[in-house]
């Protein structure tokens, strides 16, 4: 009887402990360089697609690339939505409404700090601790940093998914393609090393794969 | 050692390979009654030991259908009684209420019988007096005609006339009111006809009853007595009992399942949406508790009503505290189902608050207009709220079938299995004693030639024996010596 008891003590103890997350973190990197910028429109496609597929409990963060991106300051909407599907609902359509005045608003940066914006975006998305972290990037990839800025840093992609989203061609790519494809091929070293897992989607319509 | 080595113990393979097989049939030859017991014993032993299973197995499986029949006669007893219990309480209103109403009816059948009395008597046809003037005409008319007898006669024919004419009056009269009686009479007629119709309709039902009992003492006594027949109706009825309860409760899970959907997505604004319990989400989890605690309330008012039987502890409580606990959970449940209602109208304006959000994400303006008969599904969805926990109440009465009839159900399959597994090990019992005796065949198989000779030998020996004699047996000390 008494082992029974124990059992049943121990079957309700594990039912009541604090089930792993399941929740979902996505990061979007708009970039908003001289050579990038009439794309800028396509990120609240991208948003409202992550919005529609997001539930409650996950967090999502839209932030832009300009000259120094390592800083709260270029994040233009973050949310976590709430539990409950209505305040969610109503956190959604904020948020859309955010990213939408962002991109009316939004002026061409004169560098593209990339790495600096990963950096944002993994602090980020560790500090929220979801079970599923998304880097989206809507971006050429064509990093241009300003004079005294270091991003020379491994990043830690643990855990990550680095998603580069729209990836254009520039005019020299048209010339050398082995530009571009030299330029991805950097980022997915980069990423695979830092243990993240990248892909590239450059196909807008078809994001079904995405999230 | 290998093969090879084995056959290198003189020069030539063949040789030594042929020698070896000598020795070993020798050896076999040698050991052969030693290994024919050693497998006989190994054989029996087993199909001894199959046997006893299969024979234990048999004796577990009377053990459970003298068990099953039992639990059969008690189930069909009990569901019996009932029955007849039932049908003398229904015997029992009709007579309470047939004599409840008696004395009523008596006084009123007694008051129309002498009313129809009194109008007969009244009605009896008084005949019209006979004029008493016949005589008195006869003796004028002997009178002398001259003494002016004519005058006398015409004034007597006069008042004659006018004599029947009076008598014609009252006849006619007392007709009019002798009719006028029997036209009274007719309400009283009726009544004492449909009274004595009503009676007859009782008196019929009770008959109707008392055949029905007598039918169902019959069984009762037949499942008492433990008959074959009785047992072998309960059997069948049961199984037929289990799949219609099993039908049945089927059905109420998809109900309960339809039930969960209507309340699952507004819990999730009451307990979150993204808590979990191990893996499964609270809100679903909380759901399921209202719907199970719905059907649990529903079962505690079946019981409480006595229609079903499932808890004896509800069923032997006083009736004043039997009734109280059917007025508590039916608040119980109406509170519940107000709450599902209102859940299912949550559900319906998350639903719409989430069909908005998503055309805005998609960018779908369209989506946005509101459907004017909108309120059908919601009306609908917030009925089915408030239906289906009292509708769940009754699963109650299919889940006292069928937890009954499972035991006989189960019972059965169990007397099935343990049948097939006796007979199994028989089989397998039979089959190592066969096996043995094969065994000891292919042991001999390599022994051929040996075996040969020893036949030849016997034979040669009987023959030998039948040729001289049978030989003396000679006595210890010869022998000795």
């Amino acid at each position: 009887m008494r082992r029974l008891l124990l059992v049943g003590a121990a079957l309700a103890l594990a039912a009541c402990a604090p089930s792993a997350p399941r929740n979902t973190g996505v990061y979007l990197l708009v970039d908003t360089s001289g050579s990038y910028n009439r794309q800028v429109k396509k990120a609240e496609q991208i948003t409202l697609y992550a919005l529609s597929r997001l539930q409650s409990a996950d967090s999502i963060a839209v932030a832009r690339i300009d000259t120094g991106s390592f800083t709260e300051k270029d994040i233009i909407a973050k949310a976590t939505f709430d539990d409950r599907p209505s305040t969610a609902n109503q956190q959604k359509r904020a948020f859309a409404s955010r990213v939408e005045r962002f991109i009316d608003q939004s002026a061409p940066a004169p560098y593209t700090d990339i790495t600096g914006g990963l950096l944002q975006a993994i602090e980020f998305l560790n500090e929220k601790h979801p079970a599923r972290k998304e880097i989206l990037i809507l971006s050429d990839m064509k990093e241009e940093l300003a004079k005294g800025y270091v991003r020379d840093i491994p990043l830690d992609f643990k855990g990550f998914d680095v998603v580069a989203l729209n990836v254009t061609k520039l005019r020299a790519d048209n010339f050398d393609p082995r530009q571009y494809l030299n330029r991805l091929d950097e980022w997915r070293t980069r990423v695979e090393k830092g243990g993240g897992h990248w892909r590239v989607i450059n196909d807008l319509d078809r994001l079904d794969g995405l999230l | 050692m290998s093969i090879a080595t084995l056959l290198m113990f003189t020069p030539w393979p063949a040789v030594s390979a042929g020698i070896l097989l000598m020795l070993l049939v020798a050896a076999l030859y040698l050991a052969r009654d030693t290994a024919h017991q050693a497998i006989h014993t190994a054989a029996a032993a087993l199909a001894r030991g199959l046997r006893l299973a299969s024979r234990s197995v048999t004796h577990a499986k009377e053990r459970l259908a003298a068990r099953n029949r039992e639990v059969l006669l008690a189930a069909g007893r009990e569901a019996k009684e009932r029955i007849v219990e039932r049908e003398f309480a229904r015997v029992g209103d009709t007579v309470r209420k047939d004599l409840a109403g008696y004395p009523d009816m008596h006084r009123r059948l007694s008051a129309a019988i002498q009313r129809i009395e009194e109008d007969q008597q009244k009605a009896v046809e008084v005949p019209p007096e006979a004029p008493g003037w016949a005589e008195a005409v006869k003796i004028v008319a002997d009178l002398d005609a001259r003494n002016a007898g004519a005058e006398i006669l015409a004034d007597i024919h006069k008042s004659m006339v006018k004599a029947h004419a009076e008598a014609m009056d009252d006849y006619r009269k007392a007709s009019g009111e002798r009719h006028a009686l029997l036209r009274r009479m007719m309400p009283d007629w009726r009544l004492i006809h449909e009274t004595l119709g009503r009676v007859n309709k009782s008196v019929e039902s009770v008959i109707g009853r008392s055949q029905a009992i007598d039918r169902h003492m019959e069984e009762y006594e037949a499942i008492v007595r433990g008959e074959d027949r009785a047992v072998s109706v309960l059997s069948s009825s049961s199984i037929v009992y289990f799949f219609i309860s099993a039908l049945v409760l089927a059905v109420a899970t998809a109900g309960t399942a339809v039930n969960f959907t209507l309340i699952a997505r507004p819990m999730a604004e009451m307990v979150g949406g993204t808590n979990y319990i191990g893996a499964y989400r609270t809100a679903d989890i909380a759901a399921l508790v209202i719907i199970m605690v719905e059907i649990s309330m529903g079962l505690f008012l079946m019981e409480s009503l006595r229609i079903t039987r499932l808890f004896p502890v509800i069923g032997a409580l006083t009736d004043k505290i039997r009734v109280r606990m059917v007025i508590t959970t039916f608040v119980i449940l109406l509170l519940m189902a107000s709450i599902e209602a209102g859940l299912a109208y949550m559900r319906e304006v998350l639903l719409l608050d989430e069909m908005a959000t998503n055309a805005l994400l998609r960018g779908d303006n369209t989506a946005s207009l509101v459907n004017a008969h909108l309120w059908i599904t919601t009306a609908a969805q917030m009925g089915m709220g408030f239906v289906l926990p009292f509708a769940l109440v009754f699963v109650a009465i299919p889940l006292e079938t069928f937890v009954h009839s499972l035991r006989t159900v189960v019972g059965l399959i169990g007397i099935a299995m343990l049948h097939t597994l006796a007979l199994l090990l028989r089989l397998l019992g039979n089959a190592s004693r066969h096996l043995g005796v094969l065994a000891q065949r292919i042991y001999d198989l390599p022994l051929c030639v040996p075996l040969w000779i020893e036949t030849r030998m016997h034979a040669a020996a009987r023959e030998a024996v039948n040729a001289h004699g049978p030989m003396k047996p000679k006595s210890w000390k010869e022998a000795r010596t």
